[in-house]
């Protein structure tokens, strides 16, 4: 083992080398990237000046507009950097994840995205609560949006450490101890100062850059394929050392029984974790109808599905022209292969791939950034909006005061993330990803529709149902192989005190969820309140008297 | 008990709708009018959101248990997994322009004659 992470150190610094050459280029074109969007981000601070503004970013925004900022905050690293990855150590088995994030989509078409804008003002709490005893749901509410968005965080900073000690040659922990805090930092700018008006508007750039940036490598690789697929999964088969099992199911989850029951685990976290995100929900509030959601959600199913697409040439494309072990020596996950994709789809020694190597590192950078700026402001708009104003103020806070709290809870979100961000870099990002989907599927999406379909459903069951699917996926978590027992992917190394044999909880965690939201329920004493739900039901249905 | 929806903002950028009493709230849920609204969003979306979770749950069980079947040559290097996996890019893509298909000529003339007759105070 410790001369594997030797080697391991040895050839990232020789990758860093590769690179460092060009360290002026690089960090020229990530200075382009932040400076531009600290000017977005001034200008749009100048505009908001109502709590609207701040949270919803006015609501102005056109359905194309939020389309692609819900892109742009839903393609994270994990979809990048991860899944390029995934798929070029684990060919096939890396592809489900891509699919998962895109089916999990229907569920908030079909299901959340229309009604939650229709009744609910600037958080997920707001239609949670809708009908309930407003302190504890809220409560509740706040507690699951911030601990999701941490376990999302997580990811995010694990990714900037991984593509900055690539690139920037920087291999000492307090290296890249500082680049996750410069993240931290931004992200803390982007948010205090522009708000929701600001945030989208960098998630926009980010994924017009992403695109541009998958566009233009998914040419390079099908350009040295002659744009024949089959040449190019043939040689990613053969590359890979595996053959053709490397493009069938099973190279990562086939090996064990439990390893198969991992995988459903995955399958039925990714599908239905999306319709539970805060980050993703809160964007719904940025438009001014339900239409408007519905055409922002049509657009995110195309483009991210369009990038998906692409994921799959870039993930092939990767095991076809690297060797495998370039790609585990320069990160044990495969999170850099992508960016390593792009050094040899330019040429190794040449200009032409440092180049391409600094730009691809830069879009992931300005994801990594959008996302980040994402979660953190629906866990302090949450905290602000649920638990601040509704909970502590009991709904007395000024609008003034409520932003302000906004603001520090942002400072706050922001420094936490920077101290988990350093333990969690050699986890595959979208694997970490991953666990915040079982979270949210867990702990926010029975709640969600419970609440605007169930009729009978209580502030008991609300409970029951957000701490019971919050608790048991975090405790199962907490004792996977994810957190300890795996010498060379675990966060912790070194300690064993897992006993779960899963990595990915959502296969209990979810119906857990579910199951106590309907316990919770049929036990309560109390009656629902009749009145509240047939005001939430026309609500959400018709748009009656939506903010 | 705290309500829900503060008071409208002073100086905030949002219009304020006419908000309708609890009471015509309640007749309107129980009117049959709002009976075919959610009759017609159910019954497309419940039977659909199961059936494209189900189709994604057989992709995923084949992925485990048939690899076999899913190894299976269809053109050159491209197998059943890689096809199917794309089949599920596929179907999202159509049932998402399904659904909106169907909300615009199905649920947003009903939504729209509540909402404006609710709104306008009458």
């Amino acid at each position: 083992m410790s001369t594997l992470q030797l080697h391991s150190a040895q050839s990232t610094v020789l990758a860093a080398n590769e690179a460092s050459e060009h360290r002026p280029l690089i960090i020229t074109l990530f200075a382009v990237f932040v400076v531009a969007t600290l000017v977005i981000t001034v200008w749009a601070g100048r505009q908001t000046k109502s709590a609207a503004d701040f949270y919803a970013g006015g609501r102005q925004f056109t359905g194309f507009q939020n389309g692609l900022a819900v892109s742009g905050d839903y393609m994270s690293a994990a979809s990048f950097l991860g899944i390029a990855g995934a798929i070029a150590l684990f060919g096939y088995d890396g592809f489900l994840y891509s699919i998962g994030f895109l089916v999990a989509w229907l569920v908030a078409l079909l299901l959340v995205a229309e009604p939650l804008r229709n009744s609910g003002r600037y958080t997920m709490g707001d239609v949670l609560a809708y009908r309930m005893r407003q302190r504890p749901v809220r409560t509740a509410a706040g507690t699951s949006t911030i601990v999701v968005s941490i376990f999302y965080l997580l990811a995010q900073m694990a990714g900037a450490g991984v593509l900055v000690s690539l690139l920037l040659g920087i291999t000492s922990d307090g290296g890249k101890v500082a680049i996750v805090a410069l993240v931290g930092v931004l992200m803390i700018v982007y948010v205090t100062i522009g708000g929701m008006k600001g945030t989208t508007w960098v998630q926009m750039v980010k994924a017009v850059l992403l695109i541009a940036g998958a566009l233009l490598l998914t040419f390079l690789v099908l350009l040295k394929f002659d744009f024949n697929i089959s040449d190019l999964l043939g040689s990613a088969a053969e590359n890979s050392g595996k053959g053709a099992p490397f493009l069938e199911p099973g190279l990562k989850y086939g090996a064990t029984a439990t390893s198969k029951l991992d995988f459903i685990s995955l399958g039925i976290a990714l599908v239905l974790g999306t319709a539970g995100l805060p980050h993703i929900l809160i964007r719904f509030y940025t438009v001014p109808t339900a239409k408007a959601a519905r055409k922002s959600v049509n657009w995110a199913i195309g483009i991210i599905g369009a990038f998906y697409l692409m994921t799959i040439a870039l993930g092939f494309g990767a095991a076809a022209l690297i060797s495998p072990k370039e790609i585990t020596d320069s990160n044990p996950a495969g999170n850099t292969a992508a960016p390593l994709l792009a050094l040899h789809l330019g040429g190794v020694d040449s200009n032409w791939g440092a180049i391409l190597l600094a730009t691809i590192s830069a879009v992931a950078f300005a994801t990594i950034l959008a996302v980040v700026a994402g979660l953190t402001l629906a866990s302090s708009s949450s905290f602000a909006h649920d638990i601040y104003a509704n909970v502590i103020k009991k709904g007395k806070a000024s609008e003034k005061q409520e932003v302000k709290a906004a603001r520090w809870a942002t400072v706050f979100i922001g420094l936490v993330s920077i101290g988990l961000g350093a333990l969690a870099r050699d986890l595959n990002v979208a694997g970490l990803v991953a666990l915040a989907f079982a979270v949210a599927a867990s702990a926010n999406l029975p709640t969600i529709l419970y609440s605007l379909f169930w009729k009978r459903f209580t502030t008991q069951g609300a409970l029951w149902s957000i701490y019971g699917g919050l608790t048991t996926a975090v405790v199962l978590v907490l004792f996977s192989p994810v957190v300890s027992g795996n010498e060379k992917t675990s966060m912790f190394k070194g300690v064993d005190f897992h006993w779960f044999p899963l990595e990915n909880p959502g296969l209990i965690s979810i119906p857990v969820g579910f199951l106590l939201g309907w316990l919770g329920t049929v036990l309560s004493k109390e009656e629902p309140d009749k009145e509240k739900y047939a005001e939430l039901e026309v609500r959400s249905l018709t748009g009656t008297g939506a903010h | 008990m705290a309500t829900d929806v503060p008071p409208p903002s002073k100086g905030g950028s949002e219009p304020t709708p006419v908000t309708p009493s609890t009471e015509e709230f309640v007749a309107v849920q129980q009117s049959a009018e709002f009976g075919e609204l959610r009759t017609a969003h159910r019954s497309f979306a419940f039977p659909l959101t199961i059936a494209f979770i189900a189709w994604y749950l057989v992709y995923v069980l084949l992925s485990n248990y048939a690899g076999d079947f899913m190894g299976t040559k269809v053109l050159g290097n491209i197998n059943v997994a890689l096809v199917l996996g794309l089949a599920q890019f596929l179907t999202t893509f159509l049932i998402a322009w399904w659904y909106s298909r169907h909300a615009a000529s199905k649920l947003d003339p009903k939504a729209e004659a509540i909402k404006s007759r609710m709104e306008g105070g009458a």
